[in-house]
């Protein structure tokens, strides 16, 4: 993934009203809440969504090779 | 198509910071986690429209900005219905106090509009380029550049920061009890 996570060059010049120094912690304290959540990572509600929704259609071979199976086993049941 | 395993890991891969940007955006985490879902829904619905090789993160972040402000309208009055939801949401937490000094930086936010709201936690905190972000927001970049510095001096004007010692416990607690006399 390609991102510019690490370019966080202080800004001064335009809308130069704000103090750096205030304008540095408005940044340190919004990234340190931005990060608290990352921390946490993929909840398990997100890891099955993609997982539920990626099988049926990701092993169509599987499917019909299983439902082909239950057939069998369906007919030397019945 | 399915999606290949690269791209379900890129899926996976982006989630925690689309989940940052969306509890940033919606400053409540249940009302966030839909949105995710939605997105993620959207997202593997039109897999095929994204190009391998382009930024999986910039396009899942385009998708959920995107459900975000078609929904706002409606979303807004929940969100000013559910002052202090995130603070509720948060009592299962074990370091309190530090979020509690975040649920102050999200009250402001919230009190963003919301235009200024994306630009500044894109730049701010996702760590996007002004390019990056003024794609995902489908506006110039020299816009993006005026909406941040624009929720910079707004965030500093509502959490009352004239200096950096503004930021100490007292700032803390003095917006906190003013917040709950509101």
């Amino acid at each position: 993934m390609q991102m510019s996570v690490m370019q966080r060059k202080p800004r001064t010049g335009r809308g130069g009203k704000l103090n750096p120094d205030v304008q540095g912690k408005i940044g340190q304290q919004l990234r340190a809440m931005y990060d608290d959540v990352v921390k946490e990572g993929v909840p398990d509600r997100f890891t099955d969504l993609l997982r539920q929704l990626e099988e049926p259609k990701d092993k169509p071979l599987d499917a019909n090779q299983s439902a082909q199976l239950d057939q069998r086993s369906d007919k030397e049941r019945g | 198509m399915a999606p290949t395993r690269t791209v379900r890991e890129e899926l996976l891969a982006a989630v925690p910071s689309l989940r940052a940007f969306a509890i940033s955006l919606c400053g409540n985490v249940d009302q966030a986690d839909d949105l995710l879902q939605e997105t993620l829904y959207r997202a593997l619905a039109n897999i095929n429209s994204f190009q391998p090789g382009t930024n999986m993160s910039a396009w899942l972040f385009t998708i959920l900005r995107n459900l975000f402000r078609s929904d706002y309208r409606k979303r807004r009055r929940e969100v000013e219905d559910a002052d202090g939801s995130y603070a509720e949401s948060l009592k299962s937490y074990p370091e309190q106090e530090g979020k509690v000094e975040f649920e102050e930086l999200r009250q402001a936010l919230k009190k963003l509009p919301p235009d200024q709201r994306e630009a500044l936690i894109l730049i701010g905190a996702s760590g996007f380029s002004y390019e990056e972000a003024a794609k995902i927001c489908d506006c110039a970049v020299g816009t993006i550049k005026s909406r941040v510095n624009r929720a910079r001096t707004r965030i500093a004007e509502l959490l009352s920061i004239n200096s950096v010692e503004d930021f100490g416990p007292d700032h803390t607690t003095r917006a906190v009890v003013a917040g709950t006399r509101r």
